[in-house]
């Protein structure tokens, strides 16, 4: 083992120097680090950070694939047409033309959003003398995921530094930011670029440059339609299967499901949150399908097309399971007790369809609702403990009284 | 006997090494070291100065502050040498045994007419009331209070810990005086957790008995206390370690400070682990020689893996207070890609390429690699899973980091003690150190408000 001697003598060589904690990220990748355990418990289980990280990477993997064979599928179907009726292993999804044309334009997303925000990791890493934390890269794996996919790099860039600098590293790094990172770079671009983020050009590869051309083609997101209340022309199949414009990952519900149950499995995310986000989006889509059956929304308002929407298939429109999977999970920014989980998950939900509804100029609320839970999380894992604390105290009182 | 304890959330960690019920005595050791980081927060105040001779069972020193607390010699000899570290603190005491044992032997006390003044007397000139620990701050308990309840675990769920019967042994007449002089120094009961209807305090008088069951750390004090009758504020209550019970008995009966005790030694780098009759501050190195090492690169830890102290891993003594000695491969090497490959060979709580859960009953063999670099906290809700007190870890480490008194004693500090943070240190994803968090936090509390 050459190679691992080497790489001892060199972290012997950069210890105490500047520049250690930049060797030690790079070395703790190839290496578990040797340390041991001093002082406390002698021996530890084997998780460390890195391999949890690593677990919602690989829930994220066939998103990601599956985001870059979608991207080519929905720029040739916009220009040729949409085939019908395709089964999930379709061939007409699922071919080289697409990945090809996918990889080009997904890859140099991920490439960005990794470049950047790790950089600036590493940087501030070096600046405070800390090790560089491992909560990037599940932050620079979810960006490309959740922006369309012609965004300028540039835009991207931007929006990554200002996330990872104003959405983390100015509270102290991983495990001390109130808002989650991924999120904070998406509400950046969303309200910097409002052009860039929605309407019916920029889901597809290439609407843009064509608008106005004879070539023109059109990108609706189902949400925009219903917004709009125009019909819909994709099928309950292709939206669980994710055959439809959207974010780059965040289309294809089944490979959502199967990364939560894996999330579920390995106790990296909180099935907690991940039920009651859907619990509170289920219960809201019922609300206002109960307005609609009663009639108070009359065909022709603005809020009739969202609102008609069947409850259930709120969750396989728009990106309310990406988010509750993924988004709403994340540990940091979530509420911390097991029964603020249950309360942070249910308004995720809930608050997502209110904006959703209500908002047909954006109709995607979903991480405006996670941002907005993600500040009040504290508070309620505040009530919760409080109600601990009080039965203490109410303890103390029967005792002496 | 009362209604059982069931414990539902915490972890059993099997761990190969444990010891075969075989008892074995060893020679009488050379030299015996006492080391007053054994005794929390007590700061030691020489009795005896370099060179100076004891009789086994004459006081060392007492603790700066309170004089009558006593720490007594184990052996006749002469005190060799007081090793000093830092800021001239005192690390270890060195005695070197005589070829001829001499005795102080203390008045005996009869239990049934004894006074709680006259039982408090001889065990703090009989060396044994260090053993007596209250509960808040987990600090040798002050002889001044009553306490509400006196607590004690009678058996242990911790990995490869000694049996507690089989550590008792032959010293059944032993704990019970030593339980019934207890029943008279509290207000309420002296409370016993058992995991059996059938060991040595079944059949004990003057306690009561408590059925617990479930994964570590049932067997732990702190855990039954909080199941039982939670310590208020303004409360005190006592804990004492079943190993304890034989010498604080015999000191009654006799007189005499036996330090004698039996140890489990354990560990997967011991050959062939079993139990030894040895004496508090004694040589660990022939013992261990005798029962075999595998490899040299291991560490020797005075009481059990979880919250143990590391000793010398050569000329070490036995610890104060433990019943166990492990020794365990050190893990100071590298491993390629081990952050991300499947793992099979080490313990996890989750399921994330580790797969320890398909196999629950396996007994492993753990180095002392922390499996990662220390992070801040970003997991939340795993801690809850193998943490049974009705009290939020999480939120209770951090008001320790960020000093926040009032929020420590409003989560419930005055009811705990670093071993109960045993295992949510060993689980932290973020490689924390819990135990040493608490004891800061709650050193910090003794200071300020106890």
């Amino acid at each position: 083992m050459g190679l691992k001697e080497n790489l001892h003598k060199l972290k012997m060589k950069y210890e105490g120097k500047k520049m250690a904690p930049a060797f030690n990220a790079l070395h703790t990748f190839l290496y578990l680090p040797n340390m041991i355990t001093k002082g406390g418990t002698h021996i530890k289980a084997a998780d460390d950070l890195k391999r949890t990280m690593n677990t919602v990477i690989l829930a994220l993997v066939p998103c990601l694939i599956f985001g870059m064979f979608n991207a080519g599928f929905q720029h040739y179907a916009a220009i040729n047409g949409l085939p019908e009726g395709m089964s999930f292993f379709s061939t007409a999804f699922w071919n080289m033309d697409n990945f090809l044309l996918g990889l080009v334009t997904v890859l140099p997303l991920v490439i960005v959003s990794y470049g950047v925000g790790l950089a600036i990791e590493f940087l501030f890493a070096v600046i405070k003398g800390h090790e560089v934390e491992e909560g990037y890269l599940v932050t620079g794996m979810l960006v490309p995921l959740i922006v369309p996919i012609d965004i300028p790099l540039w835009m991207l860039a931007v929006a990554v530094a200002f996330g990872v600098v104003i959405g983390k590293e100015v509270f102290g790094g991983t495990g001390m930011n109130i808002l989650n990172p991924a999120l904070t770079i998406r509400a950046f671009l969303f309200f910097a670029y409002p052009t860039w983020m929605s309407g019916d050009k920029v889901w597809v590869h290439e609407a843009v440059e064509r608008a106005g051309t004879p070539d023109a083609i059109s990108g609706e997101t189902i949400l925009g339609s219903y917004a709009q209340n125009s019909d819909v022309m994709y099928s309950l199949q292709d939206m669980f299967f994710g055959f439809i414009p959207g974010s780059v990952g965040e289309t294809s519900k089944l490979l959502i499901v199967i990364g939560a149950l894996f999330l579920i499995f390995t106790k990296v995310g909180s099935w907690r949150i991940i039920l009651s986000t859907l619990i509170g989006a289920l219960v809201m889509g019922l609300i206002f399908n109960g307005v609609v059956d009663a009639g108070w929304i009359q065909e022709g308002s603005k809020f009739f097309g969202l609102m008609s929407v069947p409850f259930w298939q709120h969750l396989i429109i728009g990106s309310i399971l990406f988010g509750a999977v993924y988004m709403a999970t994340d540990p940091v920014s979530a509420a911390q007790t097991n029964k603020g989980k249950w309360i942070y998950g249910f308004l995720i939900g809930f608050i997502s369809i209110l904006i959703r509804v209500f908002n047909p100029a954006y109709p995607e609320g979903v991480f405006l609702a996670i941002l907005l839970m993600n500040v009040f999380a504290p508070t309620i894992d505040h009530y919760v403990i409080q109600g601990n604390i009080n039965k203490r105290k109410k303890r103390l009182k029967v005792k002496t009284a | 006997m009362s209604k059982g304890i069931k414990v539902k959330k915490g972890l059993d960690l099997r761990l190969v090494g444990e010891a075969s019920k075989e008892l074995v005595s060893t020679r009488e050791s050379k030299t015996y070291v006492i080391k007053p980081s054994d005794f929390h927060l007590v700061v030691p105040k020489m009795i005896v100065k370099e060179g100076g001779r004891l009789k086994k069972g004459d006081p060392i020193f007492y603790a700066k502050g309170n004089e009558d607390l006593k720490v007594l010699s184990p052996v006749s000899g002469t005190l060799t040498k007081i090793e000093r570290g830092a800021k001239r603190v005192i690390l270890r005491i060195f005695i070197e045994a005589d070829a001829q044992q001499e005795e102080t032997v203390y008045n005996p006390v009869n239990i049934s007419s004894a006074k709680p003044e006259e039982i408090k007397k001889a065990w703090l000139q009989g060396g044994c009331w260090p053993f007596i620990m209250q509960r808040p701050y987990d600090v040798i308990a002050n002889q001044g209070t009553t306490p509400r309840d006196i607590f004690i675990s009678g058996f242990s769920t911790a990995p490869l810990a000694a049996d507690v019967d089989f550590v008792l042994q032959g010293k059944e007449k032993e704990v019970q005086v030593a339980l019934s002089a207890l029943s008279k120094l509290t207000s309420g009961k002296v409370h016993v957790g058992v995991n059996s209807t059938s060991g040595l305090f079944a059949t004990m008088k003057d306690i009561e008995l408590h059925q617990v069951s479930g994964p570590h750390p049932a067997g732990n004090v702190g855990t039954q206390i909080n199941k039982l009758s939670p310590v208020n504020k303004g409360e005190t209550v006592w804990t004492i370690a079943p190993q304890h019970l034989a010498i604080m008995g015999e000191m009654l009966l006799t007189g005499k400070y036996n330090p004698e005790r039996i140890i489990a030694f354990v560990g997967s780098s011991l050959e062939n682990p079993k139990y030894f009759k040895t004496k508090i501050g004694a040589e660990l190195d022939p013992i261990i020689q005798e029962i075999g090492l595998k490899g040299d690169n291991v560490r020797v830890i005075n009481g059990d893996v979880l919250t143990g102290v590391q000793t010398e891993k050569q000329g070490g003594h036995l610890g104060f207070a433990n019943s166990v000695v492990t020794v365990i491969p050190e893990g100071d090497d590298y491993e390629f890609f081990g952050w991300n490959k499947p793992v099979f060979d080490k313990i996890s709580t989750s399921r994330a390429l580790t797969f320890s859960w398909l196999n629950p009953k396996k007994k492993y063999e753990l180095t002392t690699n922390t499996n990662g670099e220390h992070r801040a906290f970003v997991l939340t809700g795993n801690y809850e899973e193998v943490f049974p007190l009705d009290i939020y870890p999480l939120q209770t480490l951090k008001a320790c980091m960020v000093k926040d008194l009032d929020q420590m004693e409003a989560l419930g500090m005055y009811e705990v003690a670093p071993e109960d943070f045993a295992l949510t240190e060993f689980i932290c994803v973020s490689k924390q150190p819990h135990q040493q968090i608490i004891r800061e936090g709650l050193d910090l509390m003794y200071k300020e408000i106890g």
